[in-house]
């Protein structure tokens, strides 16, 4: 006897744990790193200490008499001076997008840009001899300043571009005919004595992904395909550009991402170092690893944000929101990642948020800079805008003297008011804004908080209250393929699935999205459950090998439910379709006549039936199947979106400020999300976690910052401040109990893995400021650090003190007080 | 981690690890919990030839009574004498500023002795050990010799050891019946400290008759608020009277400037938290 499921409990709502994490959390799984083909040489990268500078000379001679070196090579050694990495996202057709070599030949254009490889037996030997390779470098002048670097005179990242602009991409609502003009509502409101136009400066400081598990790529060149093991996102995109970049066959290539331990973006690019591997190991003829150190990491993998933000609003003095204005600059590194340009562009179109603003413009110029490369971090685009527009909102509200919250609500889409087409033509499938505002306040306690407020404003109580509000939404379930291509991305949107039943009932289902600590494979497990009516253990999901799911575009921008799910569940309608099939024939039934439920195929009105398990056998053994059938249920599907999922969400913190010290301590972290309906409560859980931890840090923890000498000051855990449990409190999160489930795909789910980063940072920078207003503060830059917070209240007391420093090397790095570009401390 | 080649070697006594070092010469390192010094390895600021690790002698860890002494052993784990009872009892604030150290993988590693000898400012057990008027307890190939905490440190991760000698034993008068608080103050709840304040006071009825008072971070070494001290001695353990002698806790530093915090930041913060470490110590 095979099982069915209970028909009558569904596997989608189930709080399961994750199956992943036996694996996982004890260890018995396998990184890239712990892949070692029989014979492996090992890489290291010679990376250059300077930002800006020309090679004027290798001496490899000491590196290559090394124990255990097999060679050492600069890019002409290895004949790859004229590879580049690509750029898949031309955001304008002019956009100047420098080649960005695999390792750099005559000039440097960031620290940490590799310059030579050493392949040596042991990891050891190959980090050892990467020491005695002894470059020459002549310093020039790096280019640290976005706004020094647009400005006339600017030294030159790439001379040969004659400018450090990558390109200026505009959205023009008027222009676009989705809305109206922003420059005329400017000049209306100006001329209005009942509007007001408010104009603020906002900085998104440079973020570093940094994931847990460091980066690595490990190439056998042996067999008829190059097998590639990457910790990667991205392992089909991977393929793909393997084959663009280096030349090799697709066809003559195997990319493995076995799990991946996280990524949020980090790990969507293609590296100098995978291709190096492969480069490597087809002229050595032996595999190749490389895996990064954690100070590589945070030195050369890529960054995210850095944006400047120019922010005007308009509105009239009821509080009707007339005009958005946005100017961005924002800093691309020294090239174009993989899909670095169009990062801020993905936030053009969510500037407007919930808002019905009648008039919009969004204006972005890219610029080059001698730093580390950006491109995608967790949200990628939309959290600085939500961040931008939640603030402002703030800003109107204290400028009309109006409640925050009651601003919002005044200017929002009503529920009643969904589909709704907003300012910059998307349509909001679904949305509820009061539902989720209401069920949060209420676990807020957003009144009794207030009262308080008030009673230690009037104490003038050395502890200041803050309350801080984020009404984001987001676009996410990055797909519409036609929508991507009507903004030049160089990829379409869709997901693939294949569902395969096995002799015995047993059900292998094949994703092309790519987990990294997603859960992928619980979530997905409970859907084919349900679709198919089979036990939750029944199901093995597979992916991250192109050997097996040959097809697909991998995980980021919140889609793998939302695209890759539904994608699964249109195979699982394909499989169930032929099931019928094969049910009828062997039932000796009509098909109109079979009825499907709970993994049974049943004759309307009979006892007769089948279950899927037993079809599944039937197919295999085809001894008795229809003429016009294959005998196999084994189905395939891509999936392809009509429109984005739009997650929304009321975010509230409750922030205390020790005005003595300028610590400020997170109280109360409440968060009501609508993301339509919940496959795994746990995994949203975790998610939402995750993603406030993330968005929290960014508010008041990380920042990663240069020196005058574009020489990173934040190159270990010590400096990068990355919060841990203890930093943070135990948080209030929820789901509202009617969801507006999303129209545009079957299962009515939205994406959640980027909606806790996207909400928070404003929410926690709102409380911040809501806490110190009274003083007179009327901004604290991001990381809202007990310093920062210090001298704002100092400077609005009128005192002068110092200026924070960003740049300087901390007594820290790991080492308590050792600054590694001077562990002795000597002073000079 | 992949720190460049070295020897190791393991010695079971005080006196073949001093042999040991004396071999060593000039590139020996000692290897006690390692918190600090693995991560110099690892990023390679340091290249010694061999390492000789203390942790196979038995003798230098444990805690015992000695006199009206206190005797902990350089190796003994941050771990051990944040729960001992002959600690609590008597050298409180060495418990308190120990439990503030990093987190349970790091306390179950790093040693009294370790944390001295490295001479980090932004340690957090010198400014301990300081105001306490610890002894340390020094061996070397002519025999053994005591030093004051006040000699030890002499300068930015420099102390009095000199080379072959090794850090053995940490000896604190008792202070039963004091009042004592370590305030600390950092950018994340982990981390070392951007300023903390060390004290222990007496009090007898409700006036301070005797004040320990040390600062971590506030110059190259640990520094001894004796101006704070004196200021207090005498005075109600009022929070007006605290907060007075607060102000002079800047006395006598040197405050560094870094990215977590400058100068005058570190300065106003050892004010206020001196005024919180005395209220919560007296109170
Ligand atoms: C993540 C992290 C966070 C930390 N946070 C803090 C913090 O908040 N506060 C804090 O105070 N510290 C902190 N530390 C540092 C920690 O306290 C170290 O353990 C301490 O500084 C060194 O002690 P150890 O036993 O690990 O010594 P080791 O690292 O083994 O040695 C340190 C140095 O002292 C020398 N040495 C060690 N023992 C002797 C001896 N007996 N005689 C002579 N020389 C000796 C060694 O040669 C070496 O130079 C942190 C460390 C880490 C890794």
């Amino acid at each position: 006897m095979t099982a069915t499921a209970d028909p009558t409990t569904l596997e989608i709502g189930k709080a399961r744990t994750r199956k992943e994490d036996a694996r996982l959390i004890t260890g018995r799984t396998k990184y890239t790193d712990s892949i070692t083909p029989h014979g492996t040489l090992h890489l290291s990268v010679v990376r250059s200490p300077l930002a800006h500078a020309t090679i004027t000379g290798i001496d490899k001679s000491a590196a290559e008499a090394a124990p255990g070196v097999i060679g050492v090579y600069t890019a002409a050694d290895l004949g790859v001076e004229a590879v580049g990495l690509p750029c898949a996202w031309p955001i304008t057709p002019d956009q100047k997008a420098p080649q960005r070599p695999l390792l750099a030949s005559k000039t440097v254009h960031f620290a940490g840009e590799g310059v030579a490889v050493v392949v040596a037996r042991t990891v050891a030997e190959a980090r050892d001899a990467a020491d005695l390779v002894e470059i020459d470098y002549d310093p020039l002048e790096p280019v640290l300043d976005m706004e020094a670097a647009i400005a006339p005179g600017a030294t030159l990242v790439h001379p040969e571009l004659e400018t450090n602009e990558s390109a200026t991409w505009v959205f023009d609502a008027g222009a676009a005919g989705t809305g109206g003009s922003v420059d005329e509502a400017i000049a209306a409101a100006e001329a209005d004595p009942d509007s007001i136009v408010l104009k603020r400066r906002f900085i998104q400081q440079r973020l570093i992904p940094a994931f847990m598990e460091p980066r690595s790529a490990v190439c056998d060149p042996s067999g008829e395909q190059i097998t590639l093991w990457a910790a990667t996102q991205v392992p089909h995109i991977l393929r793909t550009m393997t084959t663009v970049t280096l030349g090799v066959p697709e066809s003559k290539l195997r990319v493995i991402a076995p799990d991946v331990g996280g990524g949020f973006g980090g790990k969507i690019g293609v590296l100098p170092e995978e291709m190096l591997t492969v480069v490597l190991a087809q002229k050595l003829g032996k595999p190749i690893k490389w895996t990064e150190t954690r100070s590589e990491s945070l030195l050369a993998a890529h960054h995210g944000r850095d944006q400047i933000q120019d922010i005007t609003i308009t509105a009239k003095k009821d509080g009707t929101v007339t005009g958005l204005d946005v100017h961005l600059l924002a800093d691309m590194g020294a090239y174009l990642g993989l899909v670095g340009p169009g990062v801020p562009i993905l936030g053009a179109f969510m500037f407007n948020a919930i808002y019905k603003f009648p008039a919009y413009k969004f204006t972005c110029t890219n610029v080059f800079t001698t730093k580390t490369l950006t491109d995608a971090y967790r949200g990628a685009g939309r959290p600085e805008a939500t961040f931008a527009v939640e603030r402002i909102m703030d800003e109107l509200a204290v400028e009309l003297g109006r409640d925050p919250m009651e601003l919002r609500q005044q200017n929002w889409i009503k529920h009643e008011e969904f589909p709704f087409t907003t300012v910059v033509g998307l349509t909001y499938d679904t949305g509820n804004y009061e539902q989720a505002t209401d069920q949060a306040m209420e676990m807020f306690d957003y009144a009794g908080l207030r009262r308080e407020q008030e009673e230690r404003r009037k104490n003038n109580d050395p502890v200041q209250l803050g309350i801080g509000i984020s009404t984001f939404t987001e676009m996410c379930g990055l797909a519409p393929s036609r929508v991507l291509g009507s903004l030049a991305y160089g990829a379409g949107g869709w997901e693939a699935a294949s569902i395969r039943m096995l002799a015995t009932g047993k059900v292998e289902v094949i994703t092309g999205a790519s987990a990294h600590g997603q859960g992928h494979e619980t979530a997905f497990s409970q859907i084919v459950a349900d679709q198919l009516g089979v036990p939750f253990e029944d199901v093995e999901i597979l992916h991250g090998d192109t050997q097996i799911s040959p097809k697909g575009l991998d995980t980021y921008g919140s889609r793998s439910l939302a695209v890759g799910g539904i994608a699964i569940v249109k195979a699982a309608e394909k499989v169930i379709a032929k099931a019928k099939k094969l049910a009828a024939h062997l039932l000796e039934a009509s098909e109109d006549d079979i009825e499907f439920s709970g993994g049974n195929f049943t004759v309307r009105g009979t006892d007769k039936g089948k279950a899927i398990q037993e079809l599944a056998f039937a197919a295999f053994m085809a001894h008795d199947y229809p003429e016009d059938m294959e005998p196999s249920l084994d189905s395939d599907a891509v999936y392809d979106p009509e429109n984005f999922s739009y997650p929304h969400g009321t975010h509230l913190a409750a922030i205390e400020i020790d005005t003595e010290t300028g610590h400020v301590n997170l109280r109360k972290y409440v968060c009501v999300d609508d993301i339509g309906n919940v496959v795994n409560p746990l995994i949203v859980e975790g998610q939402v976690h995750g993603g406030l931890a993330q968005g929290i840090a960014q508010a008041l923890f990380e920042e990663a910052n240069y020196d005058d000498q574009g020489t990173l000051v934040n190159g270990t855990f010590v400096d990068y401040t990355l919060p841990s449990a203890a930093d943070l409190p135990s948080f209030d999160t929820a789901t509202v109990p009617n969801p507006a489930a999303a129209t545009s795909n079957p299962l009515g789910v939205k994406g959640v893995g980027e909606a806790g980063t996207i909400a928070s940072t404003p929410a926690i920078v709102n409380g911040v400021i809501d806490a110190l207003r009274h003083l007179g503060v009327t901004n604290v830059e991001m990381p809202c650090t007990s310093q920062r917070v210090w001298r704002a209240i100092q400077d609005a007391k009128g005192n002068a003190t110092q200026e924070t420093p960003i740049d300087t090397h901390s007594p820290g790095a790991g080492l308590g007080s050792i600054d590694p570009n001077n562990p002795q401390g000597e002073t000079e | 981690m992949i720190p460049s080649k070295f020897d190791y070697v393991k010695p079971a006594s005080v006196a073949d690890a001093i042999t040991a070092l004396q071999q060593g010469g000039d590139d020996a390192k000692i290897l006690a919990g390692g918190q600090s010094l693995i991560p110099v390895l690892r990023l390679r600021l340091a290249a010694p030839s061999v390492i000789i690790d203390l942790g196979g002698i038995a003798e230098l860890r444990g805690i015992r009574e000695d006199g009206d002494h206190i005797v902990i052993g350089a190796m003994t784990p941050y771990h051990d004498i944040i729960r001992d009872d002959l600690v609590k009892q008597h050298v409180a604030l060495l418990a308190q500023a120990t439990a503030t150290v990093a987190d349970n993988q790091v306390r179950h590693r790093g040693t009294l002795g370790g944390s001295l000898a490295h001479a980090d400012p932004a340690g957090d057990l010198g400014a301990v050990a300081l105001a306490l008027e610890a002894e340390l307890v020094i061996a070397g190939a002519s025999g053994s010799r005591t030093v004051t905490a006040k000699d030890f440190f002499v300068d930015y991760f420099t102390t009095a050891l000199g080379e072959g000698e090794i850090l053995t034993e940490i000896r604190f008068p008792k202070y039963t019946g004091w009042g004592s608080h370590y305030e600390k103050f950092n950018r994340t709840a982990q981390a070392w400290s951007m300023c903390a304040v060390a004290v222990a006071v007496k009090v007898d009825g409700g006036t301070i008759s005797e004040a320990r008072v040390g600062l971590t971070n506030m110059g190259t070494t640990p520094i001894r608020a004796a101006g704070v001290e004196a200021a207090l001695v005498g005075q109600s353990a009022s929070a007006d009277a605290i907060r007075a002698a607060a102000e002079h806790a800047t006395e006598g530093t040197a405050a560094p400037s870094d990215a977590d915090a400058a100068a005058d930041y570190r300065e106003h913060l050892a004010k206020v938290l001196t005024g919180r470490a005395v209220l919560a110590a007296a109170g």
